[in-house]
């Protein structure tokens, strides 16, 4: 009985986060297209509700009722899986996201490989569609965006690791709450770790195929990337995980960077404020950075992009290891 | 049954059901799909033993790295199935015999390795000590000149494939960043001052 009970709690948790975590993320999207917009002068989606509010949910229902369709040469099942795959895995790296002290669905001892671990998978999804779907620019599609991936991963990896050393644990709780100094937000790792969190945030826009590393979606020389051959539903799949990709991707320079829950200020108004607010302050100020640069940066060429990435910010990331593990052993001095 | 007990036999089945479909499966892409399928569920039950930190390091490294390059592999290589599937029923006599001497080879090794009673009880589980801090600290201590080596078995390799398939090819163009951003003013403009009816 306290088996099921314990169950259901898990269920009950999990439904909530993710019912919560889907309202934001249709929201983020109407405010992606709005500052895009905005940018450009235009107006943006304003036709549905009053701002055009419930545009994301039009968008969705749009989606679920228009007819899927299966190309006749597509390896059906991978094709079919291929947008689960991408969808199920972008939502379970949230299993391990403290939103508030003890807020977590599952507080991991490894919670940081875990997420590491999760967005490693999903370039699964990509290789999956891109190859089912039996078509040369899809196929082309994915071969590229799946080398991207896997290269941005490197430096992200080692950019988390720095951020491990100074906080001396792979728990995402445990990593917040030793930023939690009276310093308030000088104390956060952004600003000791600056280059690291540079580094981080634009190896988030590649691992995540955001512009200017859409290389994905670049219509004008791949079509629309490797679901060129999706509709519906599995296009919607699709969609969602990558922008919830992005989400978690914002979380965890919250976490890793930006103190988490904790209030920029430890003095009385900013403390009366709960930590749950603070953190989706902070995710939706990464989010308005990231269609920033959508907005206003032009893309990279594909060589340029691998140049990024293997020659300057592996490198950087490689030394930068190095150094912070010599400053908090000769320096700070770390657990002594 | 506890939960830990169906988690456990949910991923033995899974590992060994798919690790079967890895030989079974007509299409290749479809095998190595399944063997991502064998080490994720592999990491489970690791997870299940304790050993979260093997369990997210097999997932990361075999699943997120090298199967990809698996993947790759076995998606760019254009081969005929069905031809490759022809000498399968000929093949199979030397193959269960292979299989059998690596299986009676497995049981007589296994069958008499012993593990003393006493050392399996008596192993200290160390408290307030996360597995991954455990890990560390026999692998930076204890193992640390083995795993330096490793490290450096590991470096001569990659150097070495580095070497075997890099081959610069004259004629090509190239971009050259650093050359492009030391461009100043003075080298790259030039004002010319065109006369009427004459052109530059």
């Amino acid at each position: 009985m306290d088996l099921l009970l314990s169950l259901l709690i898990i269920l009950a948790k999990s439904l909530g986060i993710l019912v919560v975590l889907l309202v934001l993320v249709a929201y983020y999207i109407l405010a992606d297209r709005k500052i895009w917009a905005a940018v450009q002068l235009r107006r943006g989606p304003n036709v549905v509700g009053p701002w055009g509010v419930w545009q994301s949910f039009a968008d969705m229902i749009k989606f679920l009722v228009k007819e899927p369709i299966i190309p006749d040469g597509a390896n059906k099942g991978v094709f079919l899986i291929a947008p689960l795959v991408t969808a199920t895995l972008a939502l379970a790296a949230w299993a391990v996201i403290p939103v508030n002290e003890g807020w977590a669905v599952a507080n991991l001892n490894v919670g940081v490989l875990y997420i590491f671990a999760i967005s490693s998978l999903g370039v699964y999804g990509i290789i999956m569609g891109g190859w089912a779907s039996n078509s040369k620019y899809p196929f082309l599609a994915a071969l590229r965006s799946a080398a991207q991936m896997v290269s941005y991963e490197v430096s992200i990896g080692f950019v988390i690791i720095t951020v491990l050393l100074c906080a001396g644990s792979l728990n995402l709780t445990d990593i917040v709450l030793a930023q939690d100094t009276k310093w308030g937000f000088l104390g956060w790792y952004w600003l000791p770790l600056f280059p690291m969190f540079v580094i981080f945030f634009v190896s988030a826009l590649a691992e995540t195929n955001r512009p200017p590393f859409d290389l994905v979606e670049a219509e004008s020389e791949l079509v629309a990337g490797f679901m060129v051959e999706y509709s519906a539903s599995q296009y919607l799949l699709f969609m969602l995980g990558e922008y919830v990709a992005i989400v978690t991707m914002c979380a965890l320079l919250t976490i890793l960077f930006f103190g988490g829950w904790l209030p920029p200020v430890n003095i009385a108004p900013f403390t009366w404020v709960p930590g749950v607010v603070w953190f989706v302050l902070k995710v939706s100020w990464f989010f308005f950075l990231f269609a920033m640069v959508k907005a206003f940066v032009p893309r990279y060429r594909y060589d340029q992009l691998m140049r990024l990435g293997w020659k300057v910010f592996l490198p950087i990331s490689l030394v930068a290891v190095i150094v912070v593990a010599a400053v908090l052993e000769f320096v700070v001095k770390v657990g002594q | 049954m506890t939960l830990a007990a169906a988690f456990f036999y949910l991923f033995s089945i899974v590992t060994i059901a798919s690790a079967v479909m890895v030989i079974s499966a007509r299409n290749p892409v479809h095998s190595v799909l399944f063997l991502i399928l064998a080490f994720v569920n592999a990491a489970g039950l690791f997870l299940l033993t304790g050993a979260e930190f093997l369990a997210m390091i097999l997932v990361v490294v075999y699943v997120g790295a090298v199967a990809v390059l698996f993947l790759f592999v076995v998606m760019m290589l254009d081969v005929d199935f069905a031809e490759l599937k022809q000498g399968f029923l000929q093949y199979l006599p030397v193959g269960m015999l292979v299989g059998l001497v690596v299986l009676v080879e497995l049981i007589t090794v296994i069958g008499v390795w012993s593990v003393a009673p006493q050392a399996a009880l008596n192993t200290p589980t160390p408290a307030n000590l996360s597995n991954t801090e455990a890990i560390g600290r026999v692998l930076y201590t204890q193992y640390v000149y083995l795993f330096q080596a490793a490290g450096f078995v590991l470096l001569t390799a990659m150097i070495g494939a580095i070497v075997l398939t890099l081959q610069h090819r004259k004629n090509v163009r190239r971009q050259n960043i650093a050359e492009q951003n030391a461009r100043t003013r003075a080298s790259a403009i030039e004002v010319k001052k065109v006369p009427s009816r004459a052109g530059v």
